[in-house]
């Protein structure tokens, strides 16, 4: 491992223009994972979610996904990405998390509906002790393998904070997987990469520095969290005040369509409200940003959607 | 009842099986499948749609403008889809006639999604089925029994050497996928979920710079689409000839048309129709009714209720039923939508890769979709018909960056309407969608959405009509009892 913490943290915030967080990690501890074999196996489960977040971890740029897959870690179980269907699949998942109990990462994307006993989502099947086939619901999924993980992660906002599904109006009892943990008394480290959809750089990043410090947790200590377990590596600059457009904003020269040269405050940008570094690191391989095309709405925070709507108005 | 216990307890011959794939991978969202296999086919299935979030409940109350990005969240493949809709049905309801270049903007965001759609679904959610992955985790476990390409070619240079060409295909269209991506946050924003487009247009007017980082990206992706993705369907097709014989179904589909090519939408890249009963039709909005006899909600009266007088009341105690998915009909009529479904529509001429292909390796004269006659209702059809308009779409593409004006409006501002109401048809990558929005107090009063997956993959309906994956079910072979391949081929054949 050739990376101190310091630099890693440095690298990290960089502004560098065109810069992945994932391309810092090459070829230090990208290396350093393949070349020991040593890859971190990841459990991937989905309750009410749209698969926006695998999706867009598929977008990862340096690495690239084939080598995240390839050489870094070893995706156990994601049920859009596996070969293999259902009771294969859900076997195999309950042998992984026994056979690396306390030693694989949970990542969990989507919220977790718990009315009607969770039967808003049903994830799979599998056998009971009696050999009948019995549904198995994302509640009673996270319940299970929460605890085995070595640590879970809460992939995206519905994941992370409950986001769209617990929306306002929702009659599921969508919970994010903080809650959930809370209620059910599940204690366990958990990590939080919001978003709606969070960027590739995030995720990925976040699992190569959980992962890192897994691997050698004197040269790599856990990388600090926010109040909403966010890590601050990713989520501690506020979009406003970091905002290329800010003198517009200072100037008062507001944007009176979406179209028209100005700061895009006065149509609903939700950047003074919103802790991210997207103003930095932009999205699909740096092309464009939200608040270059439209605006920021918020997606990362705790109180997106409700806190954040209507969208279109001024905060 | 598990495969293998199956599979010991009824091999013989006139007994029913019955096999539960739960869950079906490899598809966007949660789904189970049931069968009934005898004598080596599937004689009847379930098509169970196991997760329900709520979006028409949650949407009611908002400020319109919101929907567009709230209904993005419905799909992650195709909220671009969605976002188009959405932005429809509102432009109808505010009464905005969106310019020219804002239409042709959309146009080139969508269009990009369809090139990035239809590459994941081939390679990243079907390709597994026929091509050996590497042994590693995802691609280990998999079936014993797989009837890959390496199990079909008895050559066993000849089966490696092409497997690792698929394998290879599968690593390169990741690329591929990424960079459409890339083209749909030119103008988007960024992807999934897209900021660029809104009612009224489109937010961003492009540049001549922009418009040359699309261009080179999609000459990239044209490239592939035309040279490798295209010839790797043809060519996969042959090795499987019989997946050309499976999977018919009801034979009924329908398309609302997408890419409007003039400003009035009176015309579409691919063109709205219906063809039911071997008969072809115009589309008629009135006639579409969702029913909801087999699945998780209640209704206020008994029968199909008309999309504008659409309820959502969730009860996942219902008795009878088996799916949160609705029924939508047409004309009382299951239908099959998606790309078959619009390319027997439009029935346009085959790349000329295709028509080549088709005369070499299978000895069919084709230039247009329809002359595949009935080998496009069946597996590899589906998966041809998705190649092909792959192709189309990128000659539509091709066409939008000659017309698009660097410099030019791309929106028109509008005010939320007091009262309104207005309706968005377009069709996803996977089929035909559309949105209805009900305005009262300027806020949303109704949402209803009527997705591909609605239509493709829902429960059996008041009639006792199954869905349209259920009854291309029928009949597929399962030979093998532990490893029912088939079913989830047919199942991915409609990247439902």
């Amino acid at each position: 491992m050739s990376l101190s913490r310091r630099e890693f943290v440095k690298l990290c915030s960089a502004g560098v223009a065109g810069l992945g967080i994932s391309q810092i990690f090459h070829p230090g501890i990208l290396h350093a994972m393949s070349e020991g074999a040593k890859k971190a196996p990841v459990i991937w489960i989905q309750g009410q979610g749209c698969t926006g977040c695998s999706v867009s971890l598929l977008n990862a740029v340096h690495p690239r996904i084939k080598e995240i897959l390839l050489d870094v870690i070893s995706l156990e179980f994601h049920p859009t990405v596996m070969a293999s269907e259902g009771e294969i699949a859900v076997e195999h998942m309950y042998e992984i998390a026994e056979k690396f109990h306390g030693s694989f990462f949970l990542l969990v994307e989507g919220a977790i509906p718990t009315a009607k006993e969770g039967r808003y989502c049903i994830v799979g099947e599998t056998k009971d002790s009696l050999g009948h086939h019995r549904e198995i619901t994302m509640m009673e999924l996270v319940r299970d393998l929460a605890p085995k993980s070595l640590a879970t992660v809460g992939i995206g906002t519905c994941s992370a904070y409950g986001g769209i599904p617990a929306a306002a109006g929702n009659v599921t009892g969508a919970k994010s997987v903080r809650d959930f943990f809370a209620e059910e008394n599940i204690d366990k480290l958990l990590v939080n990469v919001p978003g709606c959809p969070p960027h590739p750089d995030w995720m990925v990043g976040t699992l190569v520095a959980a992962w890192s410090h897994v691997l050698n947790p004197k040269e790599h200590p856990l990388p600090e969290l926010d109040e909403n377990g966010r890590p601050l590596l990713f989520f501690g600059d506020n979009i406003h005040e970091n905002c290329p457009y800010i003198h517009l904003y200072d100037n008062s020269e507001f944007a009176e369509t979406f179209t028209r040269p100005g700061c895009k405050a006065e149509l609903g940008c939700k950047g003074p409200s919103t802790m991210a570094d997207c103003y930095k690191r932009r999205w699909n391989n740096g092309i464009n940003w939200c608040v270059e095309n439209a605006v920021c709405i918020g997606c990362v925070e705790p109180d997106f959607p409700d806190g954040k709507s209507p969208f279109y108005v001024a905060e | 009842m598990s495969q293998a216990a199956n599979a010991a307890a009824g091999e013989a011959v006139g007994q029913k099986i019955k096999i539960a794939i739960d869950p079906v991978t490899r598809v966007e969202g949660h789904l189970k499948i049931e069968v009934e296999v005898k004598d080596g086919k599937v004689v009847d299935a379930k098509c169970y749609g196991g997760m329900f979030r709520g979006f028409e409940q949650i949407l009611k109350g908002r400020d319109p403008r919101d929907s567009s990005q709230i209904v993005q969240r419905i799909c992650g493949v195709c909220p671009t889809a969605h976002c188009t809709a959405s932005v429809m049905a509102q432009d109808d309801a505010f009464g905005v006639k969106v310019t020219s270049n804002g239409r042709i903007t959309r146009n080139l965001i969508f269009g990009a999604n369809y090139l990035q759609s239809h590459i994941l679904h081939f390679y990243h959610l079907a390709a597994l089925d026929y091509v050996k992955g590497p042994d590693v985790s995802p691609f280990v476990p998999r079936y014993d029994n797989a009837d890959l390409l390496t199990d079909r070619i008895k050559d066993p240079a000849k089966a490696g050497a092409t497997n690792a060409f698929g394998l290879n295909q599968y690593l390169k269209a990741l690329e591929m996928r990424r960079i459409c991506h890339e083209m749909v946050a030119m103008f988007g924003g960024r992807m999934p979920h897209v900021q660029g487009m809104v009612v009224g247009g489109a937010t961003q007017i492009p540049t001549a710079e922009k418009l040359a980082q699309y261009a080179v990206r999609f000459k990239e992706v044209q490239k592939f689409v035309t040279e490798e993705y295209l010839p790797l369907v043809y060519t996969l097709g042959a090795v499987y000839t019989d997946l050309f014989e499976t999977g018919v179904g009801w034979k009924n589909v329908i398309a609302f048309g997408v890419f409007p090519q003039d400003d009035e939408y009176t015309t579409f890249l691919l063109k709205p129709g219906v063809y039911i009963d071997g008969k072809d039709e115009e589309f008629d909005p009135k006639l579409v009714k969702e029913y909801v006899g087999h699945s998780f909600f209640d209704q206020s009266t008994v029968g199909g209720l008309h999309y504008s007088q659409g309820e959502t009341n969730p009860n996942p105690d219902k008795s009878g039923a088996y799916s949160f998915i609705k029924s939508p009909r047409y004309k009382d009529k299951p239908c099959e939508v998606g790309p078959l479904a619009r390319m027997w529509v439009e029935n346009p001429e085959l790349s000329p890769v295709g028509q080549k292909m088709l005369k070499n390796l299978y000895g069919i004269e084709a230039t247009k979709f329809r002359d595949l006659g009935d080998k496009a209702f069946s597996i590899m059809g589906r998966h041809v018909a998705r190649a092909e308009e792959t192709w189309l779409t990128a000659v539509g593409i091709e066409k939008w960056l000659k017309q698009v004006q660097p410099g030019a409006e791309t929106y028109v501002k509008a005010e939320i309407p007091e009262e309104a109401e207005g309706t968005g048809f377009t069709e996803a990558p996977r089929g035909a969608l559309l949105h209805y929005l009900k305005i009262k107090g300027k806020k949303i009063d109704n949402y209803q959405v009527v997705s591909a997956t609605l239509w493709n993959a829902n429960p059996m309906d008041d009639m006792g009509q199954r869905g349209p994956i259920e009854q291309a079910l029928i009949g597929v072979p399962v030979p093998d009892i532990k490893n029912p391949v088939n079913v989830g081929r047919l199942i991915r054949s409609y990247d439902p």
